[in-house]
């Protein structure tokens, strides 16, 4: 895999001229505004995981490359960015160890043993993100209160105070803007929505993601919790509004940067439409009923993953598809080309 | 009704059988090589898991409660299964020869499937009534088939991809599945 | 029949044809019971005393029944003797009867059970299908204790009960989850073929420094 883009199911950009390796590098500097804003309120613990993500990730591909004897692509920093999304989903309190073992399960189990990039079906930062909670549940919820600027010397300099989620139940309110800004206890890269939106612009006008997944995600997810609590959005702290559920835990994150990978979503337009009001409706589905977790977009985004080439099959036709239960159609025997 | 819509979530998400219980693990990895096909086993094996869920039923309350042969459970139950199944295939070649001939030797595999045998097992122990039995076996078959058509998508789209060669076969497909029940964790605790 | 065919017979379902390693039968109990290794050596021990009983006298009665009726004749056999085992496990082992809960009389729809009565009991006179039943059952037993052990060990730091793993060892709770079952047996099966394929390519390598 050069500079030419890999032919599969990814709906590549038609510029002959745009690498693997171009559109990653734009992919890390939409992500830089995030990076920036982690290390600010989590400190230099945020960068020491966020650089033992990365450096586990190429480490771990170039050492599956090598040990199968086949041509390194490190170069095409999408492992580099496999390593900062999946930092970007743990919590500032995490051992070393976790980024670690992390960043291999991604690159190698879910990525690499399917054929490398392209070929996965499953989001490798989310899988191995998921992994670790059901793997190591009270390492991976221990969240941290944000402590704003203590990488440059301000804010205090106590230790970390564990502090539960937004979503967590009884925790205490946050007003909108702290939501907004990211002054709230969460994983390293999902609370700053500021740059996390950021980052989603940037990467719409260079035209690097679809904008159906993120809105459809994102709009569905409103709407869904409007209905439920009734209200659109209060200036009072921590009172439950579409907003505030909106802006709390990774959804944000999800619907931006993880949702809308492109070898793991669907292709067809009217498909990725399905994919964001799928995880929308699974998320709500999670984070009102199932008193389990109280974060439902790792699991919501890993779902419509497994049923993507489902859903790619049934919208390949030209009329909008059926449900993926419904009869398959045996006339038009159509197979999906590679 | 509100238990039977818990019957219901929970048999088909919750504790989806091939995902959570590992049932129906022969079938699932073995037909799941094509959507269409995947998707007529999984009706075959849902209206066998059914009807089986019924038979057992009355099997159990009308005879073996009351003659106190309880301990021939297990007995009673595959032969009943074996035989419905037998039956099954007879209608199904009579009916539909193209999907007779694509299901294969799989269809008499149905008899072996541990989630046949073992709905009506399950049922006999939760206590089920005529009715939450049939509900539960239909619904466990639902989640069987919801199970192996996503599967069945998931590889076909990865036949045309470059895996390496040792990942062919029962070792990649056992991490494929491995891999998506880590999806559907989602769903575990949304019934208690 | 000779001692030395009755090893080979012995050798075969313990190693060479292990029915879930290399024969790939037997899987759901495999992912279900492996969570603990002593769930394991239960399982593989009553599916193993199933297999010889039913090997056994459906190896006796091979040639009264005739072809077409031996499939409920198989079912009925095997039906019967783990309704046995699990009537003696309830009795005498109720711990284990109890942790394994329903996969005891799913032991009847235990494909390695089915395949060896048709492909080998039927065929073969009553003490060599003694000896598969016996092999196959400890070839089970062995692969459900290897998977077992290591689920055990990653997944909750104990083996057996007894902890192994340093104290400082946070146990990754998702191998002992069904997840985990799934990725583990893969894994070993890859490891396995792994092996199996370095044995194949030093005989090749031996027979053509013989010829």
């Amino acid at each position: 895999m050069q500079k030419k883009l890999v032919v599969s199911f990814a709906p590549f950009i038609h510029n002959k001229e745009i690498s693997t390796r171009g559109i990653m590098l734009d992919v890390i500097i939409a992500l830089f505004p995030t990076i920036l804003a982690a290390c600010w309120f989590f400190g230099a613990k945020a960068a020491v995981l966020m650089g033992m993500a990365v450096a586990s990730a190429v480490f771990a591909e170039w050492f599956y490359q090598r040990l199968t004897h086949q041509k390194s692509t490190i170069s095409d920093l999408s492992a580099v960015v496999t390593g900062l999304l999946l930092a970007f989903n743990i919590p500032s309190t995490a051992p070393w160890w976790i980024a670690a073992i992390g960043s291999f399960l991604a690159i190698i189990l879910v990525k690499q043993m399917f054929g490398g990039l392209g070929h996965n079906f499953m989001n490798p930062a989310l899988a191995a993100r998921t992994i670790l909670m059901l793997s190591w549940a009270g390492l991976m919820a221990a969240t941290a209160a944000p402590n704003g600027g203590a990488i440059v010397g301000l804010g205090n300099t106590a230790d970390t105070i564990a502090s539960a989620t937004p979503l967590a139940e009884g925790a205490t309110g946050y007003s909108l803007m702290n939501l907004f800004i990211g002054n709230v206890p969460g994983m390293l890269g999902e609370t700053c929505k500021f740059t996390l939106l950021l980052g989603g612009v940037y990467l719409l006008v260079r035209g690097i993601i679809d904008w159906r997944i993120p809105v459809s995600f994102l709009g569905t997810a409103l709407v869904l919790f409007w209905i439920q609590t009734g209200c659109f959005y209060s200036v009072e702290s921590g009172s439950q509004n579409a907003l505030y559920q909106l802006m709390s835990g990774g959804l944000i994150l999800g619907a931006v940067f993880m949702a809308t990978d492109y070898v793991t979503s669907p292709i067809t337009k009217w498909g990725k439409i399905i994919m964001g009001m799928g995880c929308a409706t699974m998320l709500f589905v999670i984070r009102t009923f199932n008193t389990s977790y109280p974060e439902g977009c790792s699991f919501a985004i890993l779902f419509m993953n497994v049923l993507t080439p489902l859903i790619d099959k049934f919208t390949m036709r030209k009329t909008f598809g059926a449900l993926p239960k419904a009869k398959p159609d045996h006339t038009s025997k159509k197979e999906i080309s590679a | 009704m509100n238990s039977l819509m818990m019957i219901v979530i929970g048999s088909v998400l919750v504790n989806n059988f091939v995902m959570s219980q590992f049932l129906g693990i022969c079938p699932f990895l073995g037909v799941s090589k094509r959507t269409d096909t995947a998707l007529g086993m999984g009706m075959a094996v849902t209206f066998v898991m059914g009807t089986a869920s019924l038979l057992t039923y009355l099997v159990e309350t009308f005879l073996l409660i009351p003659l106190n042969l309880e301990y021939m459970q297990t007995i009673a139950f595959i032969l009943v299964i074996a035989v419905l199944v037998q039956i099954v295939e007879m209608v199904l070649k009579k009916i539909s020869r193209s999907l007779y001939m694509a299901l294969g030797v799989y269809l008499p595999l149905i008899t072996t499937n541990c989630a046949v045998l073992g709905v009506a097992v399950l049922n006999s122990r939760e206590g089920y009534n005529l009715i939450e039995s049939v509900v539960n076996g239909v619904s466990a078959a639902l989640g069987f088939t919801l199970a192996i058509v996503i599967f069945a998508g998931i590889r076909e789209r990865l036949a045309s991809s470059n895996m390496p060669k040792w990942m062919d076969g029962f070792p990649g497909a056992l991490i494929t599945a491995g891999l998506m029940s880590i999806a559907f964790q989602g769903f575990a605790g949304l019934v208690h | 029949m000779s001692k030395q065919k009755l090893s080979t017979v012995f050798m075969n379902g313990l190693i060479t044809e292990n029915p879930t390693l290399r024969l790939l039968l037997g899987m759901c109990p495999t992912l279900a019971v492996s969570t603990a290794a002593s769930n394991g050596v239960g399982m593989g021990l009553a599916t193993t005393v199933v297999l010889i009983f039913s090997n056994l006298t459906i190896s006796a009665i091979r040639n009264i029944i005739p072809e077409k009726v031996r499939i409920p004749a198989f079912v009925v056999a095997i039906a019967t003797f783990v309704t046995i085992v699990d009537l003696l496990l309830k009795a005498f082992i109720p711990v284990l009867s109890k942790s394994l809960g329903i996969y005891i009389p799913l032991i009847v729809v235990n494909c390695i059970i089915f395949a060896r009565a048709e492909s080998f009991a039927f065929k073969n006179p009553p003490l060599a299908s003694m000896v598969d039943g016996l092999s196959m059952g400890l070839g089970f037993t062995l692969a459900l204790t290897i998977l077992s052990s290591m689920r055990e060990i990653i997944g909750n730091g104990t083996l057996f009960g007894a902890q192994i793993m340093p104290a400082s060892y946070v146990p990754m709770t998702l191998v002992v989850r069904p997840s985990g079952g799934f990725l583990m047996l893969g894994i070993l099966l890859l490891l396995v073929n792994a092996v199996a394929g370095m044995f194949e390519k030093r005989k090749l390598a031996k027979a053509e420094e013989e010829n």
